[in-house]
Formats: C-alpha cells, sequence, structure tokens
C-alpha cells in the first residue's frame, strides 16, 4: 500500500494525523508530510479511514 | 442492522459495521435525497465557489447495504423492533436487531418567528441544498446581515466578505465564539472578523426581522435596525428527535447514551454524532459534540459497541476540532468550556499565530491553536493527561 498526499489540496487539518499518527504529521512548515508512504499492512484500516475522512480529499492510496 | 441517518455519523457506522465483519442485512435511513458528502465545506469552500459539487460528496466504501434516501424516519417501535418511515414508495416499517441512532441536528430559527422569519431572504445553513441556495444569492451581491457568531455564522461572515460582501454579524454575547473559546479568544476573533470589514455588533439581541414579503432588516433590541436583505441564522441546531418522541428513548438535549454509547431506555441501540448526548468519560458528564472528527470517531465506535454487546468499551475520546476564518485556521483539542483560565503558550497573538491553553484547577484541559498547523498535535498528550497547566512547550 502507497499512500499519496496531493500538497495543492491539502489544508493540515491534521484529520489524518489523529487517525493515523505514524503515518502522517504536520510539520514545523506547516504541511502535512507522510512520514511513512509504504505503510504496513496492519494500519490499512486506519490508513484507510484517514483517506475516507480527509475534508478536502487530498488523500489517495496505491496498491504496491 | 438498521442505521438511521445517512449523513456522516451513519455512513461511517455502517462502514464499522461491515469493517468489523458484520455480514448480515444492513438498512441505511437518511431524510436526504443526496448521497452522503461533507459538511464543513458548505460554509466556506463551496459556499465560497472555490470547490464545486462533486468535491463535497463524502468518500464511502462499499457498505453492501440497502440504502433509502429520501426517506423519513417517523417512530420507532421498541417492542416489535421497527421503524416506521415514509419514503418515495409510501409507508413501511423496517424490521432491526440492532439501530444506530444518527439523524443529526436541525438548525434553529429566532424564538418566536415562523420558520426562518417566514420571509424571502432569511437562510438557515445545514445541507447542501441550504449552501447552494445561499451561495446563490450571494451571487446578486446583497448586503448581508449574519445572526449569530458562533463557528457557522462567523464562517459564514468570513466567506461573504471573502466575496466583498457588505456584513453586519451580530450576536447576543460579548464576543464572537465567546461561548466555545470562552471571552478572551472570542475577542481575538471579533478583531479578526473587524479588521476585515465586518461590522460587529455584539452583547445585542434581534428583536425580530423587518421587511415586507422580503427582508430588508434586523431589528435590535436596543432599537437600532441593522439593514440587511440577506440574512443568515446561525443560531445553533437542535437534535432531529421528533421521531423518537413516544418511545422509551430517554432524550434529553439529544439522545442520552452511557459511556459506550448505548441509549439509555433501549437495548441494542446506540447513537452518534451531533443527535448523541453521551456520557464522557474523561469529562465525567454527558456531551453532545457537533463538530465533523467525532462523528465519524463516536460512529465507528457506537458501530463496535453494537457488535461487542456486553463487552463494549467506552468511547472516551481527546475531541478535536478546527475553522477557518479569513487568512486563518482554529484548531481545538480538547474541551476549552471547561476551562476557567486560559493562556498564551507559544507565538503571538496579534500575528494570529500562536498556541492558547485553557486550565481548570491547575490541569490542562484544552488547547487552541491559531495558524499553528505544526505544534498543535505536540500538544495532543498535554490535553489527554491533563498536564499541570499552564503547559510547558513541548519538544
Amino acid at each position: 500500500m502507497k499512500v499519496v498526499v496531493d500538497m495543492n489540496t491539502c489544508e493540515s487539518n491534521a484529520v489524518c494525523m489523529g487517525l493515523a499518527p505514524s503515518v502522517f504529521e504536520v510539520q514545523g512548515d506547516g504541511k502535512l508530510h507522510v512520514i511513512n508512504a509504504n505503510p504496513p499492512e496492519e494500519l490499512r484500516d486506519k490508513v484507510e479511514e484517514a483517506c475516507r475522512s480527509c475534508p478536502t480529499q487530498a488523500i489517495s492510496l496505491a496498491e504496491g | 442492522m438498521a442505521v438511521v441517518g445517512a449523513s456522516l455519523a451513519g455512513t461511517r457506522a455502517a462502514e464499522a459495521l461491515r469493517r468489523e465483519g458484520f455480514d448480515g442485512r444492513l438498512t441505511a435511513i437518511g431524510e436526504e435525497v443526496h448521497r452522503p458528502y461533507q459538511r464543513p465545506p458548505l460554509s466556506k469552500q463551496f459556499l465560497a465557489g472555490d470547490w464545486d459539487r462533486s468535491r463535497v460528496d463524502l468518500r464511502v466504501r462499499d457498505l453492501d447495504a440497502d440504502v433509502r434516501l429520501g426517506t423519513v424516519a417517523e417512530q420507532l417501535d421498541l417492542q416489535a423492533r421497527e421503524v416506521a418511515v415514509r419514503g418515495p414508495d409510501g409507508h413501511e416499517r423496517i424490521g432491526f436487531d440492532g439501530l444506530i441512532i444518527a439523524t443529526g441536528c436541525q438548525p434553529r430559527s429566532l424564538r418566536g418567528e415562523p420558520d426562518r422569519g417566514g420571509m424571502v431572504g432569511v437562510h438557515t445553513l445545514r445541507t447542501v441544498d441550504d449552501s447552494l441556495a445561499l451561495r446563490v444569492a450571494l451571487d446578486a451581491n446583497p448586503t448581508v446581515g449574519v445572526v449569530g457568531a458562533g463557528f457557522i455564522g462567523s464562517e459564514v461572515a468570513s466567506t461573504c466578505r471573502r466575496r466583498g460582501l457588505e456584513v453586519t454579524l451580530i450576536d447576543p454575547l460579548s464576543a464572537p465564539l465567546e461561548r466555545a473559546l470562552g471571552r478572551r479568544m472570542g475577542d481575538v476573533v471579533g478583531k479578526l472578523h473587524i479588521d476585515h470589514g465586518v461590522r460587529l455588533r455584539t452583547g445585542v439581541s434581534v428583536r425580530g426581522l423587518v421587511g415586507n414579503g422580503h427582508v430588508e432588516g434586523i431589528r435590535l433590541d436596543d432599537g437600532s435596525l441593522v439593514p440587511a436583505d440577506l440574512v443568515v441564522l446561525g443560531l445553533g441546531v437542535t437534535p432531529a428527535v421528533k421521531w423518537l418522541e413516544g418511545s422509551a428513548v430517554h432524550l434529553d438535549d439529544g439522545v442520552v447514551c452511557d459511556a459506550r454509547c448505548f441509549v439509555e431506555g433501549a437495548t441494542n441501540v446506540v447513537a452518534a454524532g451531533d443527535v448523541a448526548r453521551w456520557f464522557h468519560p474523561s469529562s465525567g458528564r454527558h456531551l453532545r459534540v457537533e463538530h465533523f472528527d467525532n462523528a465519524g470517531a463516536q460512529a465507528a465506535a457506537a458501530a463496535r459497541a453494537l457488535l461487542a454487546g456486553k463487552d463494549a468499551q467506552p468511547y472516551d475520546p481527546v475531541l478535536s476540532f478546527w475553522s477557518d476564518q479569513y487568512e486563518v485556521k482554529l484548531q481545538l483539542l480538547g474541551m476549552p468550556e471547561l476551562g476557567d483560565s486560559v493562556e498564551v503558550v507559544e507565538g503571538d497573538v496579534s500575528q494570529l499565530r500562536f498556541i492558547a491553553a485553557y486550565g481548570r484547577e491547575g490541569r490542562t484541559v484544552a488547547i487552541l491553536a491559531s495558524n499553528q498547523m505544526s505544534r498543535l498535535h505536540s500538544y495532543r498528550t498535554v490535553v489527554e493527561k491533563r498536564l499541570a497547566f499552564p503547559p510547558k512547550a513541548p519538544a
């Protein structure tokens, strides 16, 4: 599973960070960083939830 | 299983049932004809015209459910375990073993006034249709009066100013968002509005709307008249529980639930989202939360509880929320309304870039971040563990 964030769309609301803090982190520049772009399978539910919950729909998931 | 309410909470609850392995029959009942959508953009990006309709739709996983849209729940029969509904095909009764109540809220109207003052040009904002109607009305460049400076009213005022419209924002309290953020931070938001050209009228109530068929202004309690040919009522919401009246479900400012989201007065019934007033263990009180983040999280917790039965876990979240106004993003963790003091712990209020902590009896109960997206989550533990107030800035 590969996590991709469209930075033109992201508004750093950090909903994803609340759901999967080991994958998403808003850093010192105020921007979201994907700190683990290939999260392990056991995080799939959380990452999918973050993807669906993103208020700007900036997150997408690809397989592999 | 039946889920009544097919907006954010209802949808997330249905998803959670499937994710947790429920493979029986699932019926989702929604009053609106629209597929589930997000409400946060309705007072912001969508209202501003920056987002088109398709971006407002919620991303939903395949539910394998019988989804009934345009269908109103009219009554709950706990003996027969059925919900009486009225849909496009008439009346029907839908049976259930387990039920999730997620009917949300509806906007309040002016006290003593008929719906929306009975006048053309008066809007409330809850649904995507409301937002679209308001957006179209704003295209005519009206003079806008916003009644109520809570989150919806404040965001609408901000969006209207960004569209270059004249705006008066009115609230009986001393500052915008005073109930949510307290007086001191409310004043910060008040200055933000004034600096962006809003006429702010605080500390004064609305006596009524003035107009003949079409609204022309807002009469305030001090006798003054605010001219407005478009009025937005941001007076808060009331839980949509009419269909539960007459059932044994305990109603008191929403559906009263225990710490696991089980509804009092019923068995195998849970509630989630704006309609649910559940016992929040950390604060030791019943809460009803009208925020986006909670609706999704509580829905998942309630669905898990329904499947787990007596092994269900309490739902005890750190509440979080955000609001966009002008170029400022406000983010909240915890419950500012519990605090009796507030201190700025980082940054500069005059630059609108700061972190403020709310304290009660020497403990930190909430954090407000203004344009500090990167710092907010460093404080999560501070709120979660209610560390000493005022907190030291974490690394």
